[in-house]
């Protein structure tokens, strides 16, 4: 479990695939920590160090266009 | 399958006759919906599925029997459905998708008088145009016909093969006389009859399509679960099997499931003559009607009329050639039919106008006696 | 982060459907639970029927059959029927499989063949513009009930239970980890399983009854769809137009295949 832990503490990478992403906005609206924005009709990542890692985003994004590592 | 039977007579009916040939074409899945009068080749199966190992299912409807044998069909199994009338009618749209995603099967269509319920316990040709142009859309389409148990059974072996090696459904024609008659079937030993299987894919999964362009227009469709992971559709799609809205993609699509029968047409087509090599008079008739015209051939002799009988075995493609050639040597064709002259207008085609093309329809539920088939001659000679 | 490239077929992507449609949060939802239960994807068949979920066998990796509509559920029990080492999964939408399809729906849960049927359930008829569908809610409006529609639903999940169905759940899109584990559960039965699972449908539905964007119809999930463990609690009241979500039915009874089987078996030993 140390293993995981300090793996959970690394800052989150946030990938969005612009080219799959079709700006449903299902990912910014649901983000607890408001990581994610709209801009010009795509997700974008604005506060990546507030990301916890949760998963939803890349859960929930009907585009597969959405990672979190 | 066990050869107990080899070589042996024994007497059955026509429905039984097709169950047995299914047996022995290595049909081994039958998914079927119960109505007369074909009902006798599913109850057969159910006996002697199960004893071998093969698969019977009695689905909900006719429409789920057809979606039936087309996945066990894509699984690798010989598959086959029997029906009759309305049972036809409601299988369609599912023979259209085997004919779009060319998937082997066989459809046994024992035919009785309609429209709509009409005579279930009477015979009938009155869907020999339904079999050819049934489903909605252009395609190709094999359709054969058996006039006694003894050629129910050949015809029904042959039905697997033409399906096996054309990837394509393939459905047999019976009417109600010859489904329920019993009689003499020869059944010869199995070390004789010619089965037809499947291509399987030559090169490995990944370089795999199964709609291949291939000079023959023939795919090879891997056995679900063998690696080969495809895709299948009833949707225009390419040669790897998914759907396209290119036209120019779709355009081939459509014209090589056409050509894909008609090139191959004189393999597929088969004629027997009785006396047509001196002819004056030309009778064209298929399924139990051909007995009758055949009887009324020999009595036409014995009177000192020259008549001859062209009996297809294969209604679609249609002999064409054949029925040309025909018109061309005799001065008259009547096409005595239980219907009302269905196919008489594919005749009066062929024969390009070069003879009178008389009809004989009876659409009453009776038999057509070969008296009235000699009335008719006698009327035109 | 899960690696779907492995499970999908990546040149058909980007995928036909709308921004906000929830087929797609679904089908990676069976993707995590078909890596979950350790399936292999030779030896899996994805079978549809037609309309908008219909679509997505065309995006994954494995032997893949995209049938006429309504009929998916009878093509796979010839599949399953004809090789039982198969695992077979059907795709289907609430048109789909409670209206054309509604027959097969009912006897390939008589029978307990062993498929997993995954009833995207919308509430629409998606591909062809927004019609109503059995399991439209009365009220709601549709391109076919364009002043609300006056026919009651079915309760598609009840409709599966009462035929004979071994394991019925609910799930939705919100509640995406649940979403997954009913798959998962529904993949491991042996018999005939069903996962209804609630999605939205922007453009069809979501447009016409006042929650055009994806996010409304994901927020009416969120307070809609209600865990098993929490709509216990709930009063006849609260629970009105709400609906469970979570296993609704998990018997074991006797499976189609293993049943002929056994009838060949013992036709063949006399035993
Ligand atoms: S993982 Fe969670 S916190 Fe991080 S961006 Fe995604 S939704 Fe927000
Ligand atoms: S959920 Fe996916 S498709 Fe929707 S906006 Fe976010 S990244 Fe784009
Ligand atoms: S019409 Fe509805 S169900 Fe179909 S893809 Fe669009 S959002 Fe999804």
């Amino acid at each position: 479990m140390a293993e995981e832990q300090s793996a959970s503490k690394k800052p989150a990478v946030i990938r969005i695939k612009l080219e799959w992403c079709k700006g449903c906005e299902i990912c910014v609206a649901f983000c607890p920590k408001k990581v994610l924005v709209m801009e010009g009709g795509k997700a974008k990542v604005e506060n990546p160090g507030d990301c916890i890692k949760c998963m939803l985003c890349e859960l929930r994004c009907p585009d597969f266009a959405i990672t979190v590592e | 399958m066990s050869n107990d039977h080899s070589g042996r007579i024994r007497m059955m009916q026509g429905n039984e006759a097709c169950a047995e040939g299914a047996l022995v074409a290595g049909c081994r899945f039958f998914a079927g919906y119960p109505i007369t009068p074909s009902t006798e080749v599913a109850e057969h199966l159910s006996v002697k599925f199960p004893k071998i190992g093969g698969r019977f299912i009695q689905m909900e409807d006719e429409i789920a029997a057809m979606g039936a044998i087309i996945g066990a069909s894509l699984t690798g199994m010989k598959s086959l459905t029997a029906t009759s009338g309305p049972g036809f009618s409601l299988k369609q749209e599912n023979i259209g998708y085997a004919c779009m995603a060319e998937v082997p099967c066989v459809i046994i269509n024992v035919m009785r008088g309609g429209p709509s319920t009409g005579m279930p316990t009477l015979p009938a040709q009155m869907d020999v145009q339904q079999a050819r142009w049934g489903t909605h859309g252009d395609h190709g389409i094999i359709v054969l016909s058996a006039s006694s148990a003894q050629e129910s059974y050949e015809q029904t072996i042959r039905a697997f093969n033409l399906a096996e090696k054309y990837m394509t459904p393939v459905i047999l024609l019976l009417d109600e006389i010859v489904g329920h008659t019993t009689e003499k079937v020869i059944i010869p030993d199995e070390s004789k009859i010619e089965i037809v299987n499947r291509r399987k894919p030559a090169e490995k999964p990944k370089d795999y399509l199964p709609y291949r362009e291939t000079e023959d227009c023939i795919p090879t469709l891997a056995p679900f679960g063998t690696g080969y992971r495809y895709n299948v559709t009833g949707l225009c799609h390419n040669e790897t099997g998914f759907p396209t809205n290119d036209n120019k993609i779709i355009g081939k699509l459509v014209h090589r499931l056409v050509k894909k029968i008609v090139m191959h047409a004189d393999d597929i087509i088969e004629v027997k003559k009785t006396m047509l090599d001196d002819a004056e008079i030309g009778i064209f008739a298929y399924g139990s009607v051909s007995r009758s015209a055949r009887s009324a051939v020999l009595k036409c002799r014995e009177m000192g009329i020259k008549a001859g009988l062209l009996e297809p075995k294969v209604l679609w493609p249609f002999p064409k050639k054949e029925v040309l050639a025909m018109a061309r040597k005799v001065k008259a064709i009547i096409v005595p039919e239980l219907n009302m002259g269905q196919m008489a207008r594919e005749v009066e085609l062929a024969s390009r106008c070069a003879v009178p093309v008389h009809k004989l329809g009876r659409v009453d539920g009776n038999p057509i006696d070969p008296r009235e088939i000699v009335d008719m001659i006698k009327g035109v000679v | 982060m899960f690696n779907y490239l492995e499970y999908i077929r990546e040149k058909n992507f980007p995928h036909i459907w709308c921004a906000g449609c929830g087929d797609g949060i679904v089908l990676k939802a069976i993707l995590r639970a078909i890596e979950k239960s350790g399936i292999s994807l030779d030896e899996t068949v994805m079978v549809s029927g037609i309309g908008c979920s219909s679509r997505t066998p065309g995006y994954v990796d494995m032997n893949t059959l995209h049938t006429t509509h309504g009929r998916a559920i009878p093509f796979a029990t010839g599949v399953k029927h004809g090789n039982p080492k198969l695992n077979v999964i059907v795709i289907t939408g609430d048109g789909d499989a409670t209206a054309i399809g509604g027959n097969h729906l009912i006897h390939a849960a008589r029978r307990n063949i062993d498929i997993t049927v995954l009833l995207y359930n919308n509430y629409i008829y998606g591909m062809t513009g927004g019609q109503c569908s059995p399991t439209t809610p009365t009220g709601s409006r549709a391109a076919t009930a364009p002043f609300g529609n006056i026919e009651p639903p079915f309760n598609t999940s009840g409709l599966a239970i009462a035929a004979g169905a071994s394991f019925v759940a609910r799930a939705d899109v919100y509640n995406v980890a649940n979403c997954e584990k009913m798959i998962a559960m529904a993949l491991a039965k042996k018999g005939f399983s069903l996962v209804e699972i609630l999605t939205p449908c922007p453009t069809a539905f979501g447009r016409r009854n006042k929650m055009a964007s994806p996010v409304k119809l994901m927020e009416w999930l969120r307070d809609n769809a209600v865990p098993a463990a929490k709509w216990k609690k709930m009063t006849e009241e609260e629970r009105r137009g709400r609906m469970e979500t979570g296993v609704l039915m998990d018997v074991d009874k006797p499976e189609y295949t293993a049943e002929y089987e056994k009838l060949v078996t013992s036709l063949r030993t006399g035993k």
